[in-house]
């Protein structure tokens, strides 16, 4: 277990990773584990997060050590597609049993990578260990050691037991067991100049094969893709590429980065998400390769499929402008995949309720903020009847969100499409983005809401819960409104830090106390804001609201030189500039024109702000 | 008769077990105002969570105690006292079904004296139900885990009756096993309130996870048996529990409130269906309702035409003992022939199935027995052995997450059993071979080359 703890270690020390980068050491070793709630609501362990990145590729067998609770109960549950191998859809396990767990598993799964072998010949196993035989200390390393050896194949020990943290923990345990026993460990065939590596993709519902053979057009070798429709002996010889695409999520940023380190290959980090961001980053991949000596004339040919795509998939897309125009959407997400989501279905007419919405004020934006918030965080906290109040309100036509949610929208007969999670649908690239938009379309005239929206013939309207759900809405309200310090005891309690817990009123109390003047100061004292940091800025706000004013007062210069966006280095004049400079109108147009909201998207809040402040004099000024 | 053998290999491919954990969760379910609660890490919870909500495509209440690595060493009496507490306070719940897992089972944790310590740390606490059930991972399954957790909830919440206490004759407690889903308990409602009775289910899935749309929208289970109607259950004239799991529970509820059971081992088919309806007869001393006759005229009928079709079919199937016990002799007296069978866990039942021998193992063992039969049986991860074997799959048990209405699939009854008969022998006329050319011979034509052919003509 304490080779386990040290690799644990060492990818919390992930330098590369932009939310590690502003923690202090101390921070940085509790790592990006959330605090976990006994009682609060469950997200999948390691185990399932090493899986969900492992998975994917195809032809290897992939083996649960444990008891049948990890294994029997998950497996065949994602959608990553295969265009080969089917091998990684069975399921194995050693369904440890109480004779094991007492006299020790090792041997039973000796046994059974000895049988997988002759029975399916895969190139590799791969071995899971969970939190039983961890506990009860079988060591699976040593048994894949002598494994390999005596069957000639590299059996990979993957060393992510549930219990040592989250998914995305398990994501990257992943990732150390490929570097530590697959990358590097074949040589290919042959080298393009064009080579390169996909990683973080895991070609969920087939979402790689809406980008692939746009690459492949372009003339790119994708050399392996770390997971999606791999091969072990893609994965394996991954080293040789010349360029890598990490996607989006953070997940993969080890092996990333140690490919980088090791290997020398170079790495952006893109999105297929979305119409700018999937162009953007086929120009990114392209100019990578270029860097390291393929010809500058690459570049047209990237640029040609784009123009091409890009105009196919705005027509298509534009199509639907009648039929959504004007209609509402609300977005409640944490994992929206990009930005430029949001941006065509503002193409399309769509009202974005609850993102970035042009002029809004500072009240609106913290309403904004909380309907955008982490949305598992979000929806554990508030109860049913919230949310469907949530819904209501937001005068929605349609809501959007992660699968957790969808039972709410369903139940209180909201449309509703599930676009965080790709089990079902693929919305890669440009024919994906022009798929979401017509499953939108889809979802909101399905004539069926407005037959299960009336009543039954015997009902009185007055007894529908939602009139009764309304009516104790009505009430609440009414007795917070007679009653100040009950309306003040819940404006105290609302949460500001989900991670830790932490409410509004502890904060002030703290801020008043302790006489509290900036947030790293709040965060030492309350632990607020130590998890995610995603409410660092309500902390802030709070402060400036107590203070009754800015906390610090800025010079014109200073207030120009504030970052806004930490992933492309783009300051707050540099927008305000090129907003100047080419009238733009829209956070999307910013981010085209500075790169600004081009990384994690977390500043985009704030360049709407910036554009609110400069676009509505030039509206008044032009009148 | 069977022979039931242990399959011998040290790995299980393509699992057909599930754990025994969400076996007892989902008994929680069936019960108003509860909140099952996993003792373990907190994979274990999201992987039934998942698995639940997939099957039902409902909201489905589960929570975990969140043992990190240092508390499953330390021990988890701080994790189970938070999660107690977090519970009652946000979600409300009136029961708290605590099961424990693999990870805390592994390190011995003493759960009922957690839950005495809790007792007294917290008498604010004290209205609320805490039933503690012991479900390792690494023993038993699915239905076992079932098995135990009503015999449980009956021990804990079931109060002792007056010594005299005057039977209420029209309650009539069913314990029905895991097998039975929401749409199986509605039909086994209405036969029983047909004969003037007032069933009582535990658990009561029917009122929880059918798919109802709520009155109002709760974290905790949305219907199912009150905690109330279950503490008075001591005082009913009768008890009927359904499959051979539930006589653990039906004998607990005899031992401690006195009401008398009949166990029906099977509940699917014509005969068992009126072996049940006769003792609802005795027991209630009334005539058949009007509409069951009718009903049980055209399970003959369906008998009648389905015969032809399932007649001499060779099915494999894959499930729990007791359901795989009921559905396969159904299919037996439907002239089917259960030519490979493969259940999860040794139990006795699976000596009386009718056929050579059962295997427990996984759906691998299912794929190899099962080549050349006519139909699969099993639940939805039959998916891929269906597929490579070109048999057709018929989904039963748990999980179901392709297909939707895996909640109503109904099975008991006169009508539950014609309308199996129906989706069966469908399968076989969707799939019957239709005689081609050269079924019986190779085709004339094919060797036509050396004679003279007739299509020669100039
Ligand atoms: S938390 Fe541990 S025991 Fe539970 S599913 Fe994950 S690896 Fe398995």
């Amino acid at each position: 277990m304490s080779s386990v703890s040290a690799t644990v270690q060492d990818v919390f020390n992930e330098p590369a990773c932009p939310k590690n980068a502003a923690k202090s050491e101390k921070e940085r070793k509790k790592g990006c584990t959330k605090q976990l709630q006994p009682g609060g609501a469950a997200g999948g362990c390691a185990f399932d997060g090493a899986k969900i990145a492992l998975q994917p590729i195809t032809d290897v067998a992939h083996l649960v050590h444990g008891p049948i609770a990890c294994e029997g109960n998950s497996w065949d549950n994602r959608g990553a597609y295969s265009s080969g191998s089917t091998l990684y859809r069975t399921g194995f396990t050693t369904d440890l049993n109480e004779t094991d767990v007492v006299f020790g598993g090792e041997k039973r799964l000796y046994k059974s990578i000895k049988e997988i072998i002759e029975k399916y010949n895969p190139p590799s196993v791969f071995v899971y260990q969970t939190c039983v035989p961890a506990m009860i200390g079988d060591d699976i390393d040593a048994v894949c050691k002598a494994a390999s050896k005596k069957f000639g194949k590299p059996i990979v020990p993957v060393n992510s037991p549930g219990f040592v943290g989250p998914k995305n923990l398990g994501n990257k345990l992943a990732g150390e067991a490929l570097l530590a026993h697959v990358i590097g460990t074949v040589e290919p065939e042959y080298t393009t100049p064009y080579d390169v590596n996909i990683i973080g993709e895991y070609n969920l519902a087939g979402e790689m094969w809406q980008v692939e053979p746009l690459l492949k057009e372009i003339g790119f070798r994708i050399l392996s893709c770390i997971s999606g429709d791999a091969k072990y002996t893609d994965v394996a010889s991954s080293h040789r590429a010349r360029a890598t695409m990490m996607v989006c999520s953070k997940a993969m940023i080890n092996i990333t980065r140690k490919l980088e380190d090791l290997y020398g290959i170079p790495y952006f980090e893109g999105s297929f998400y979305g119409i700018g961001d999937m162009s953007d980053s086929l120009r990114q991949l392209a100019q990578l390769v270029i860097d390291r000596g393929a010809p500058a004339e690459f570049m047209d040919r990237v640029e040609a499929v784009i123009a091409r795509e890009e105009k196919l998939a705005w027509d298509e897309i534009m199509s639907y402008l009648p039929r959504l125009k004007g209609k509402k959407v609300l977005l409640i997400t944490g994992g929206v995949k990009s930005w430029s989501v949001v941006a065509a279905l503002q193409e399309v007419g769509m009202e974005i309720v609850g993102t970035s919405v042009k002029k809004s004020t500072k009240e609106d934006k913290e309403r904004i903020k909380e309907l955008m918030g982490e949305d598992a965080h979000a929806f554990d906290d508030m109860s049913p009847r919230e949310m469907y109040k949530m819904l209501k309100d937001a005068r929605a036509d349609i809501m959007l969100s992660g699968g957790r949610s969808q039972f709410i929208a369903l139940k209180a007969n909201m449309p509703w499409l599930d676009i965080n999670q790709e089990r079902h649908h693929a919305y890669s690239g440009y024919k994906g983005m022009v798929d979401l938009v017509k499953e939108i379309d889809k979802a909101l005239y399905n004539p069926i809401w407005d037959q299960v929206r009336t009543i039954a013939p015997w009902q009185n309207a007055a007894d529908s819960w939602q009139a009764k759900a309304d009516a104790e809405a009505a009430r609440e309200a009414a007795e917070l409104a007679a009653d100040p310090a009950k309306a003040e005891a819940k404006r105290r309690s609302k949460k500001i830090c989900k991670c830790k817990t932490v409410d509004l009123g502890t904060i002030e109390d703290a801020i008043s106390t302790g006489a509290l003047t900036t947030v790293e100061q709040v965060v030492d004292i309350t632990h607020a804001g130590s998890g995610c940091t995603g409410c660092r800025g309500a902390i802030g706000g709070i402060l400036e609201g107590l203070a009754g004013g800015p906390v610090v007062e800025l010079t014109l210069e200073e207030r120009r030189a504030v970052k806004i966006c930490n992933c492309k280095d783009v300051t707050r004049g540099m927008i305000e500039d090129a907003v100047h400079a080419k009238n733009l109108t829209t956070v999307a147009e910013v981010t085209e024109a500075t790169n600004a909201g081009g990384g994690c998207t977390s500043c985009c809040d704030t360049i709407d702000d910036i554009l609110s402040e400069i676009v509505a004099p030039i509206a008044v000024a032009a009148e | 008769m069977a022979i039931v053998e242990i399959g011998k290999k040290a790995c299980a491919v393509n699992p057909l077990k599930m754990s025994q954990p969400i076996g007892g969760a989902l008994a929680f379910m069936g019960i108003r105002d509860s909140m099952p609660l996993f003792h373990g890490s907190q994979g274990c919870t999201s992987f039934g969570l998942v698995l639940f909500v997939r099957h039902f495509k409902e909201a489905i209440p589960l929570q975990t105690t969140a043992m990190s690595e240092v508390a499953t060493v330390l021990g988890g009496y701080e994790n189970v006292e938070q999660a107690i507490v977090n519970i009652s306070n946000k979600q409300k719940a009136r029961l708290i079904g605590i099961c424990s897992t693999g990870v805390t089972e592994t390190k011995g944790d003493d759960v009922d004296a957690y839950i005495s310590l809790v007792r007294q740390q917290h008498p604010e606490l004290d209205d609320i139900a805490l039933v503690y059930v012991s479900t390792p991972d690494f023993k038993d399954a699915f239905q076992d885990g079932w098995e135990k957790t009503v015999a449980k909830i009956i021990e804990k919440l079931v109060k002792e009756p007056e010594p005299d206490v005057a039977r209420d004759q029209k309650k009539l407690v069913v314990l029905p096993g895991s097998q039975y889903t929401p749409g199986d308990l509605d039909e086994l409602r209405d036969i029983i309130e047909g004969f003037g009775f007032e069933p009582l289910f535990l658990p009561d899935l029917a009122a929880s996870l059918d798919g109802h749309i709520p009155d109002d929208f709760t974290p905790t289970s949305l219907g199912g048996i009150s905690l109330e109607e279950i503490a008075a259950l001591g005082d009913a004239a009768h008890c009927i529990a359904l499959g051979s799991h539930m006589k653990l529970a039906a004998e607990t509820l005899q031992k401690k409130a006195g009401v008398p059971f009949k166990l029906f081992e099977r509940m699917i088919g014509l005969l068992p269906t009126d072996a049940f309806i006769a003792h609802l007869m005795e027991i209630s001393g009334r005539e058949v309702p009007l509409r069951i006759k009718r009903q049980r005229s055209q399970l003959v009928d369906a008998m009648l035409d389905g015969h032809f079709h399932t007649g001499g079919k060779k099915i494999a199937m894959g499930l729990e003992p007791d359901f795989f016990y009921d559905l396969s002799s159904f299919l037996v007296e439907m002239g089917c022939h259960i030519t490979a069978a493969v259940s999860t866990n040794a139990t006795p039942i699976l000596e009386k199935v009718q056929c050579e021998s059962v295997l427990i193992g996984d759906l691998e063992d299912l794929e190899r027995l099962g080549a050349g039969c006519d139909l699969l049986i099993t639940h939805a991860h039959g998916r891929q052995a269906s597929e490579r074997l070109h048999i057709p799959l018929f989904r039963m048990g748990l999980p179901i997450f392709d297909r939707l209405g895996a909640g109503h699939i109904t099975a008991v009854g006169y009508r539950g059993a014609r309308d199996l008969i129906f989706d069966i022998a469908n399968m076989f006329i969707a799939n019957a071979h239709v005689a081609r050319p050269d079924t019986w011979y190779p085709h004339p034509a094919e060797g036509a080359d050396s004679l003279a052919s007739p299509t020669v003509a100039h």
